[in-house]
């Protein structure tokens, strides 16, 4: 899950990052409305997470573009003023969510999760398919009852297939969703990455789709 | 005292004293009066009895035993006017009936004379006529006088003694009624909540309350104006103290649940640097509340050994950054400054500490003098144009995400404005910036 921070608090910025990237996401940060303008035009993100006081303006005005722009893109608002008619203000110009600083890491998790998950258009946490529940809050996963542990990449490409599962996904947009900016992209690394899943859940639970990319296997 | 109970009195004084010059001034005029109609009543008398002698028409006793003289009118003042005859030799020749025994007055020439007889003092006017050898004597009791005038004065003092409390009772009231617009005035204050600051309710004011009710309305704008800045700023600061604490709690958070001990020792780097920048926000607050709190002074000021006490202090946070900073003003020339050096401290120093963090790694910063004006130029990204206009604005601060709190410009701008200098930040090229602190004119 793609994520993209606009916060312009340096150590508040790196500590998002990081702290939703222990928690499975892939993260981007900026600092301006300018580069988030910029971010969002060039790459695809499940969501963001926006500070409403900005240096260069008000998040506000971002959020009122994206929902101009006619996208449904998940936004949680990080804000300094937390009164009801600040939190009133941010839903009304169409936020997703809100939460006030300082807040909870794991909770800024769950609810970044749960309007992810909205967006798509499911309410239950856990996914399931074809004997396989995926927990997102916990990176864990059990297979036909016995318990199973991925690294994050492993989890992430997982995750990103059941969310519609029979639908393919091509390499490149695994890529996306795998690394932020900052990170290298390793060669081959999606094909490492199933072929661990493979080893975990059996051959048949992921399907390549010769030249197009992967998919879950139909349930059966 | 009140205002009421003051004025009372002093009119009241004033009515007091008014009156009592006035009875003086009658009971003067009064006595002088009586003197001269009873002297010319007694000369006349005397001139007359003198005639009648004359022309024979009282007769003289030839024996020298008194005889009686009809004189007299009627009334109040019978026998008061008394009239005696002496020989030139000293006998008593006639007289009125009820004068005194003794001789009126020993004065022996034509003229007035007061003398004592009988325990009673006497005002007398002797006639000599030499023709007939007889001194004709007439006097009246100064007792008599002195009734005449204190029967005047009583019939003046009588009405004002009824009419002086009523005369105090109309002032006490009209005072009351004077005074209502004052009343009206206090009782408005007085029943003010301490968060209302409005205007004073409108209405019909008395020119001499007008300066005072607009120098009221005048102060209640100016607490409101400095109340309402100092809620947004609390407001504000609040606001901004909650953005690093969100950043410690995320990253004492990370610290906790790291995998692994880079991220963790990266986390706790993070909490000090985030402890480290809230502590100079707290204390850039502090900063701007000394320096909008401090008071009109007048300092000697070395703008030299200024620059170089900045720039030591400084000094371990440039070289942090690998910064160097060059102090170009000369030292020993002491400018008089007509505020505390406090202000101009605090200004120079926000500017040069802002100059060190906004420069790249190995750059200069240089502080500079020129007459009235301080420069301070660094040669990092400078400020955006868009930003220019805000920039000295609290809590605004630059777009590369820096450690600023965005109150440094805010400190150095309050400070020129206590100072009467002022601020100011040339367009920058990209290639650097430059603020002048522009120092008052010396006066």
């Amino acid at each position: 899950m793609r994520i993209l921070i606009v916060e312009d608090d340096p150590v508040l910025s790196e500590g998002l990052s990081v702290g939703l990237g222990l928690s499975g996401f892939t993260a981007d940060s900026v600092a301006t409305l300018e580069d988030a303008r910029a971010a969002l035009a060039a790459t695809r993100f499940a969501g963001v997470v926006l500070d409403v006081m900005l240096s260069d303006g008000s998040g506000l005005e971002l959020l009122a573009e994206i929902r101009r722009g006619g996208s449904d893109l998940p936004v949680l608002l990080l804000t300094a003023r937390d009164q009801v008619r600040d939190r009133i203000e941010g839903l009304d110009a169409g936020a997703d969510d809100h939460l006030g600083k300082p807040f909870d890491l794991h909770e800024l998790a769950a609810r970044l999760r749960a309007i992810l998950r909205r967006a798509e258009g499911r309410a239950a946490s856990v996914l399931r398919w074809n004997g396989l529940e995926l927990d997102p809050s916990r990176l864990r996963g059990e297979y036909n009852g016995a318990p199973l542990a991925f690294s994050r990449r492993e989890f992430a490409v997982l995750h990103a297939l059941m969310e519609r599962p029979g639908q393919i996904l091509s390499k490149p947009a695994l890529e996306e969703r795998l690394y932020g900016w900052q990170e290298e992209i390793e060669s081959n690394t999606v094909e490492v990455h199933v072929h661990h899943l493979r080893a975990k859940l059996g051959r048949e639970f992921i399907e390549t789709v010769r030249g197009l990319g992967y998919r879950v296997a139909a349930e059966g | 005292m009140s205002l009421r109970l003051r004025l009372f009195l002093i009119l009241a004084l004033a009515t007091g004293a008014i009156w009592f010059s006035a009875v003086m001034w009658i009971e003067h005029s009064t006595r002088a009066q009586v003197t001269k109609v009873l002297d010319a009543r007694l000369a006349e008398a005397a001139r007359m009895v003198s005639s009648l002698l004359s022309d024979r028409r009282i007769a003289m006793a030839g024996d020298g035993s008194p005889v009686a003289i009809p004189l007299d009118p009627h009334g109040d003042y019978a026998h008061q006017l008394s009239c005696q005859i002496w020989s030139l030799r000293g006998t008593l020749v006639g007289q009125s009936e009820g004068a005194p025994a003794g001789q009126l007055t020993g004065a022996h020439g034509t003229g007035y004379s007061e003398s004592t007889v009988g325990g009673e003092t006497w005002r007398v006017y002797t006639v000599e006529n030499a023709a007939l050898g007889v001194r004709v004597m007439v006097g009246d009791s100064i007792g008599v006088r002195e009734r005449l005038v204190s029967g005047v004065i009583e019939g003046l003092l009588l009405p004002m003694a009824l009419i002086l409390p009523l005369l105090a009772a109309a002032i006490w009231i009209s005072l009351g009624k004077g005074l209502a617009p004052m009343h009206r005035l206090a009782e408005a204050l007085r029943l003010r909540s301490p968060s209302d600051l409005a205007p004073l309710p409108v209405g019909p004011v008395p020119a001499e309350m007008r300066p005072m009710r607009s120098a009221l309305d005048g102060l209640f704008a100016r607490l409101s104006r400095a109340r309402e800045a100092e809620r947004d700023f609390t407001a504000f600061a609040a606001h901004e103290l909650k953005t690093p604490l969100a950043g410690l709690r995320t990253q004492a958070q990370i610290a906790r649940i790291a995998p692994d001990a880079a991220t963790r020792t990266r986390a706790l780097q993070n909490i000090e640097r985030s402890v480290d920048r809230t502590d100079r926000l707290v204390r850039q607050l502090l900063e701007l509340s000394a320096v909008e709190r401090e008071g009109a002074a007048q300092d000697q000021l070395d703008l030299g050994q200024l620059s170089a006490e900045i720039c030591a202090d400084l000094a371990p946070l440039a070289e942090a950054r690998d910064v160097m900073l060059v102090s170009d003003v000369p030292e020993g020339s002491a400018q008089p400054l007509a505020a505390s050096g406090f202000l101009l401290h605090a200004a120079l120093r926000n500017l040069v500490e802002n100059a060190v963090q906004a420069s790249p790694v190995g750059a200069k910063v240089r502080i500079s003098c020129d007459g009235k004006v301080l420069a301070v130029e660094d040669s990092g990204p400078g400020i955006p144009e868009a930003l220019r206009a805000r920039a000295c604005e609290r809590f605004v601060r630059g777009t590369q995400g820096g450690d600023g709190s965005g109150l440094g410009l805010a400190i150095a701008s309050a400070a020129m404005e206590r100072l009467g200098g002022e601020l100011r930040l040339p367009p920058s090229d990209g290639q650097g910036q430059r603020a002048e602190l522009h120092l008052p004119r010396a006066g």
